[in-house]
C-alpha cells in the first residue's frame, strides 16, 4: 500500500505531555502511521501527528498514566486501518473498532485491543463471479448472509488496475481467513483474496462509478422531517441544538425507523448510558419492514466522552469507512453522528497541545476542511456493476451556549444541505421534536429531482402542499407576534385565525409524540393523510363573534386531531375521533 | 504518605512558576506523585530528562535548592470498609482526628467502565419533592447537576435528597466549601443519625485551590470500592464544580496553554466528562449516582462551565423563588432529568408521563398570561384559569418542601387539572382521562 517496508521502524519515547508522546525514531517514519509504545508489559496505540526531524510526535489513544521516557515503540508501516468482513453487523467496536464484547472485566484496560471479526466462524460462502472473469476494485466475487443482509466478499479497494480471476472457491462453509480465491494482475502475479481486507480509515473509499445527486426521499418516520424538510437518500443533514432540545432523542428515533438497510451509529463522545440505551432496546424492537431486531442491521461505534479522546478522534472515521463498505455491497446505509461537535473539540484538544496557532474559538484553522471533507464521503452512487448504493449522513452539532455562530455550525452549515434547527423555546415549552419549522430548511426540497420524485410517488400537488404550509407558519408566527405586541382585543379576529390554524398544523403534524406506541413513526401514507386534513381545516372559512371562542374552539379541534394521531390508522377508534372532529368543524363552518 | 527511605533526592530545581516546577530527573513516569520541599505534586511534562511538577498547594516559598523526591506511583486513595463515616482532605487524609484508613491502595482517576458492560440504569430515586420525583424523575446511575445562583439553597436541598434517597453510601465531594457550609453538611448528617454511611472529603475555602483537582477522582474511588466490590447503591454529591473547573484553568493557564471560550481549557468538556461518567449501573446491582453543583453567574447557563456540563449530564435541576407562593421551587420549564423516561409510566403509574407534560404545558400557558398581565392586556377566562391553576401548581407540588409519594403527586395533578380546566383543554389520551379524571 502506502508504506511497504519490510523492516519496521523503532524508536524511544522522548517526551510526554499528557496523551501526546514525542518518539524519537530510527528509521523512517509517515504521516498518520500507527504505532505501539511499549509500557509496562502492555502495548498503547498511537498515531503519528506530525515529524520534526527524527522525533515523530505521537497521539497516544490511551491514557499515559506512568509512561516513562526510553520506553521502546514499534512503527506498523501502515495508517489507522478498519478491518472489513462479514461480522460487522450487531457488533459494538470502540473508535479504532476494537470489540467491546470481547474485552474482559468491567473496566477498559490500556492496550486491551480486540480483534475486530470473529476468525472462527463459519460462512456460507456463494460465488457470484467465475474464473477468468476481469475484475477491478470493489467488483463481487461472492456472498455470504450477513443476519438476512447479502454481505458481499468484494475485491479488496487498495487493489489497483485490472485482475483476472484464476480461481475461486464453488459455494462451501469458509471461514473469514480462508482464501476465497486468486486474482492474477496484469503482470502475471498472484494474489490471494480472502473475506477480510483493510482499508485506512481517514481516506474515502471511491471505488464506484458515478456519484450523482441525491433524487429521492429518505423516509424517517418522523413527521417535521419527512412532510415539511424531507432528507434525501444519500444526502447530508445536521442537527445543531443546545443541550436539553431533544437532539439524542430525534437521533435514536432516526436509527430506529429510518428506512435503511443498515444503520451505523457513531456515538462519538457522548453520554455512555446513551449508548447503553441502543444495546438494551435494539435487541428487542422490530424493524418495522423487515420483521427482524433491529441489533441485526446495526452497527454501534461507541466511544463515549469519558474514552480515550484521540480514539473519539478516529470514531467517526471508522464508522464512515464502515458504512462505505457495506455502500459498495450496494446497500443502503443510515450513518448517524452524535456528535461531531465533540469529534471537532478532540482536534482541537490535539492542536492544542502540538501548540499549533489557533484558529476561531481555539478550534484548529483547518476545522472547516476537515469537516467538508467528511461530509462528502457520503452520498448516492452508482457501483461499477451498475447497482446502487447510498450513504445518508446525520450529524449533530452541539453549538456552545447555543449559539449557532461558532465554528463547528458554521462549518458545517456550509457543507450539510439539509438543517434540522432545534429550538430552546420550543422545548422549553415541549413542543417535540423541537426542530423550528421556520429557521431550518432542506435544500433537496429545491432539487427538480427530488420535486419529481416526491411528485410521482406521493402525489403531484404534494410539494405545493409543503410550501403552502411553510407558508401558514411563518404567518402563523407573524401573527402570534402581533397579537402579543398589540393585545388579544386590538387586533382583527383573523390574526387569531391564522395563528391558531398554524397551532394545528404544529400540534398535529411537527409535534409527535416519541414515546407514544403509535405516534412515534408516521409512515408517509398517513402523513399524507394528515397533511390533507389539516390543510382542509386551513382552508375552512369558520364563523366566529369574538377572538375569545377562537381560542377554545381550536383546543377542542385539536385535541381530536391528537386522539387520531394516537389511534391506530383508519381503525374505529381513529374513525371514531375523524368522526367528532367533523362535526366540531360543521359547528362553525361558514356556510356559503 | 511517607516517601521509601532508599529513594533518590533531588536538589537542584531550574525553573519554578506560581504553580510549577522543572527539574532534571530519570526514571520518572507520567502522572506520578512527588514531593517538592514537603508539599505534594505530580508530573504533568516530562520533555527528555527535564519534568515538569505541578504542585498542588503553590509554590510560594519553594528554594530552587529544594528537595524533591519521587514517589513512583499515582495519587491513590486506601479503600476498605472503614472509609465510612470519616472527613477526608483533597489527598484522601483524615481531618478528623481519627486515625489513617489501612486498606488496599487504589490509584484515584482509573479506566472508565467498558460500555458494553453498564447496565440501563431503571431504578427511581424517590426524594419526596415533587418538582424533581414528578416532573424530573432520578434514576440510580444518572449524573445530574443543580444550576443554580450563588444566593439559593442548593447545599440544602441537596443535602435533603441525599437523606431521603435509600442510598447505602453518600460520598461528599466538597470543592472550595467554606467552612460554614461544611460545618451544615457535617451537622446535617450528624443529625440524621447518618454518619455511618457517609465519606467526605473536603477542600475548602481555606485550602490551595488547585488541590481541589483531586476531591472529584477520591471520592470516586471510593464510591467505586463500594459499588464494584460491596455492590451497593452509591450516591456522590459533588459540589461545586464551577469552583473545581475554575481549578483547571488556573492550572492551564500557569501551563502556557491556549485558551478556549471564557478562558476554559480546552480540554474542559473531556475533563468534566471524565468525573460525571463515573456514574453507572453496574449488573451486579451497586450504582453511582452523582449529583453536582454548578454554580451560574447570574443564572447565566451558556458560560463554558454550565453549557459543557450540560451536554455531560443527563439533565440539570433549576431552583428558582417563586414570588407568587413566596417559596423555592424546582423550574418546571429548565429543569429536565432525561433518564426519567426509563422509569416513568413503567416503574409509576401508567398516567405519569402524561400528567407531567400537560400541567407543565398548562403552566406554560400561565406564564404567558402572566406576561400579558405584565403588558397591560385584559386576560381571558381562560388565561385567569391558567393563573390560578399556576399559583397552585406551584404550592402542592413544585414547592421544595412537598414531601408526598408519586402516587399522590400524580392524584394531586389531577384534581388540579379538573378544578381549573375541562378535559378538551387538558388534552391528555382519552383512556386515561376516563379512568383517572375526578368525578365531582
Amino acid at each position: 500500500m502506502i508504506m511497504n517496508n519490510t523492516k519496521k521502524t523503532t524508536g524511544k519515547v522522548s517526551g510526554i505531555i499528557a496523551n501526546l508522546v514525542i518518539v524519537q525514531v530510527e528509521g523512517p517514519v509517515a504521516q498518520n502511521e500507527i504505532c505501539y509504545i511499549s509500557h509496562d508489559g502492555t502495548d498503547l496505540m498511537a498515531e503519528v501527528i506530525k515529524i520534526i526531524g527524527n522525533k515523530a510526535y505521537t497521539q497516544v489513544f490511551e491514557s499515559t498514566r506512568g509512561l516513562k521516557i526510553g520506553s521502546p515503540a514499534i512503527f506498523e508501516g501502515h495508517m489507522l486501518e478498519a478491518t472489513l468482513g462479514p461480522g460487522i453487523l450487531s457488533s459494538v467496536y470502540d473508535g479504532l473498532m476494537h470489540d467491546l464484547h470481547e474485552m474482559t472485566g468491567i473496566f477498559l484496560k490500556p492496550g486491551e485491543y480486540t480483534r475486530a471479526l470473529d476468525p472462527e466462524k463459519i460462512w456460507d460462502f456463494k460465488p457470484l463471479a467465475k474464473g477468468g472473469d476481469q475484475v477491478i476494485a470493489a467488483d463481487w466475487l461472492g456472498e455470504v448472509i450477513e443476519n438476512s443482509i447479502p454481505h458481499r466478499i468484494m475485491v479488496p479497494f487498495v487493489f489497483e488496475g485490472r485482475y483476472t480471476i484464476k480461481s475461486i472457491v464453488p459455494r462451501g462453509l469458509h471461514k473469514i481467513y480462508d482464501t476465497i480465491a486468486v486474482l492474477t494482475d496484469e503482470s502475471g502475479k498472484d494474489h490471494p483474496v480472502t473475506m477480510v481486507q483493510y482499508w485506512p480509515v481517514k481516506q474515502a473509499i471511491k471505488a464506484y462509478k458515478e456519484k450523482p445527486r441525491p433524487f429521492k426521499l429518505f423516509q424517517t418516520g418522523v413527521r417535521t422531517m419527512d412532510t415539511l424538510n424531507p432528507m434525501a437518500e444519500g444526502g447530508t443533514g445536521f442537527i445543531p441544538g443546545p443541550f436539553g432540545s431533544g437532539k439524542t432523542v430525534l437521533q435514536h428515533a432516526l436509527s430506529r425507523q429510518a428506512e435503511a438497510d443498515i444503520v451505523i451509529v457513531a456515538a462519538c463522545g457522548e453520554r455512555a448510558n446513551e449508548v447503553v440505551e441502543l444495546f438494551v432496546e435494539f435487541p428487542q424492537l422490530e424493524d418495522p419492514r423487515t420483521g427482524r431486531k433491529l441489533i441485526e442491521r446495526t452497527t454501534i461505534i461507541a466511544n463515549t466522552s469519558n474514552m480515550p479522546v484521540a480514539a473519539r478522534e478516529a470514531s467517526v472515521y471508522t464508522a464512515m469507512t464502515i458504512a462505505e463498505y457495506y455502500r459498495s455491497m450496494g446497500l443502503k446505509i443510515l450513518l448517524l453522528a452524535d456528535s461531531t461537535s465533540r469529534w471537532a473539540q478532540a482536534l482541537r484538544e490535539m492542536s492544542n497541545r502540538m501548540e499549533e496557532l489557533p484558529g476561531p474559538d481555539a478550534f484548529p484553522m483547518d476545522l472547516p476542511a476537515i469537516i467538508s471533507n467528511f461530509y462528502s464521503r457520503a452520498g448516492y452512487v452508482y457501483l461499477n456493476n451498475n447497482q446502487t448504493g447510498s450513504i445518508t449522513f446525520i450529524g449533530t452539532v452541539s453549538p456552545a451556549g447555543g449559539n449557532l455562530k461558532e465554528p463547528v455550525t458554521e462549518s458545517t452549515k456550509k457543507v450539510a444541505r439539509a438543517f434540522y434547527a432545534l429550538s430552546q423555546q420550543r422545548a422549553d415549552s415541549k413542543r417535540y421534536p423541537a426542530i423550528d419549522p421556520i429557521e431550518s430548511y432542506s435544500k433537496y426540497l429545491e432539487y427538480p429531482e427530488v420535486q419529481e420524485s416526491l411528485r410521482n410517488t406521493i402525489a403531484d400537488d404534494w410539494v405545493d402542499k409543503v410550501m403552502l404550509v411553510k407558508n401558514i407558519m411563518i404567518r402563523g408566527r407573524e401573527a402570534s407576534e402581533q397579537i402579543n405586541i398589540l393585545g388579544d382585543d386590538s387586533v382583527p379576529l383573523d390574526y387569531h385565525l391564522t395563528f391558531w390554524k398554524s397551532e394545528v398544523i404544529d400540534s398535529i403534524i411537527l409535534q409527535q409524540d416519541a414515546f407514544d406506541k403509535i405516534d412515534f413513526n408516521t409512515p408517509m401514507t398517513r402523513q399524507k393523510y394528515m397533511l390533507d386534513k389539516v390543510i382542509n381545516i386551513y382552508e375552512t372559512n369558520f364563523d366566529f363573534d369574538s377572538f375569545e371562542d377562537v381560542n377554545p374552539y381550536f383546543k377542542r379541534i385539536i385535541n381530536q386531531l391528537k386522539q387520531m394521531n394516537y389511534s391506530e390508522f383508519q381503525s374505529e377508534q381513529f374513525k371514531h375521533f375523524e368522526n367528532e372532529l367533523y362535526k366540531i368543524i360543521e359547528e362553525r363552518k361558514l356556510k356559503k | 504518605m511517607s516517601p521509601l527511605a532508599f529513594q533518590k533526592i533531588y536538589t537542584h530545581i531550574s525553573n519554578i512558576t506560581k504553580a510549577t516546577c522543572t527539574l532534571k530527573a530519570s526514571g520518572v513516569g507520567n502522572e506520578e506523585l512527588a514531593l517538592v520541599h514537603g508539599r505534594l505534586s505530580q508530573v504533568v511534562k516530562i520533555i527528555d530528562n527535564e519534568v515538569t511538577l505541578q504542585v498542588f498547594g503553590g509554590t510560594e516559598g519553594i528554594p530552587s535548592n529544594a528537595e524533591v523526591i519521587f514517589y513512583n506511583r499515582p495519587p491513590t486513595l486506601k479503600v476498605s470498609d472503614d472509609l465510612a463515616g470519616r472527613f477526608f482532605n483533597a489527598y484522601g487524609q483524615p481531618i478528623d482526628g481519627g486515625p489513617e484508613v489501612e486498606g488496599e491502595e487504589r490509584p484515584i482517576g482509573g479506566p472508565s467502565v467498558n460500555p458494553v458492560r453498564r447496565r440501563q440504569p431503571s431504578e427511581l430515586i424517590a426524594t419526596g419533592i415533587a418538582g424533581i420525583d414528578l416532573n424530573n424523575t432520578l434514576v440510580t446511575g444518572q449524573k445530574i447537576p443543580f444550576f443554580a445562583d450563588p444566593d439559593q439553597p442548593f447545599n440544602q436541598v441537596m443535602a435533603m435528597v441525599a437523606l431521603r434517597a435509600e442510598a447505602d453510601k453518600i460520598i461528599l465531594g466538597g470543592m472550595g466549601l467554606t467552612n460554614d457550609d461544611y460545618l451544615y453538611y457535617k451537622n446535617v448528617f450528624e443529625n440524621a443519625g447518618a454518619l455511618d454511611r457517609i465519606i467526605s472529603f473536603v477542600n475548602t475555602t481555606e485550602d490551595p485551590p488547585v488541590e481541589r483537582l483531586l476531591v472529584p477522582d477520591m471520592a470516586l474511588t471510593a464510591a467505586e470500592y463500594f459499588a464494584v466490590d460491596k455492590n451497593e447503591k452509591v450516591l456522590v454529591l459533588l459540589t461545586d464544580m464551577t469552583l473545581y473547573a475554575d481549578a483547571l484553568s488556573i492550572v492551564s493557564n500557569r501551563m502556557d496553554q491556549i485558551p478556549s471560550k471564557d478562558s476554559m481549557p480546552g480540554s474542559l468538556y473531556s475533563d468534566l466528562a471524565k468525573i460525571y461518567e463515573k456514574a453507572v449501573q453496574f449488573p451486579s446491582g451497586g450504582s453511582i449516582t452523582i449529583i453536582a453543583v454548578t454554580t451560574l453567574s447570574g443564572g447565566d447557563i451558556t458560560h463554558a462551565i454550565p453549557d459543557n456540563t450540560g451536554y455531560i449530564t443527563e439533565g440539570q435541576l433549576f431552583l428558582r423563588r417563586d414570588t407568587d407562593i413566596g417559596k423555592v421551587i424546582v423550574d418546571p420549564f429548565r429543569s429536565l432529568s432525561r433518564l426519567k423516561q426509563l422509569v416513568i409510566g413503567k416503574k409509576t403509574r401508567e398516567d405519569h408521563p402524561q400528567v407531567m407534560n400537560t400541567a407543565v404545558r398548562l403552566y406554560a400557558d400561565a406564564a404567558n398570561a402572566k406576561t400579558k398581565l405584565e403588558n397591560g392586556f385584559d386576560l381571558t377566562d381562560y388565561d385567569q384559569r391558567a393563573l390560578d391553576f399556576a399559583r397552585e401548581y406551584s404550592e402542592y407540588l413544585l414547592a421544595i418542601d412537598v414531601n408526598i409519594d408519586i402516587d399522590k403527586m400524580l392524584d394531586t395533578g389531577w384534581e388540579l387539572f379538573a378544578r381549573h380546566f375541562n378535559q378538551a383543554e387538558v388534552g391528555i389520551k382519552q383512556e386515561l382521562v376516563d379512568k383517572y379524571w375526578p368525578v365531582k
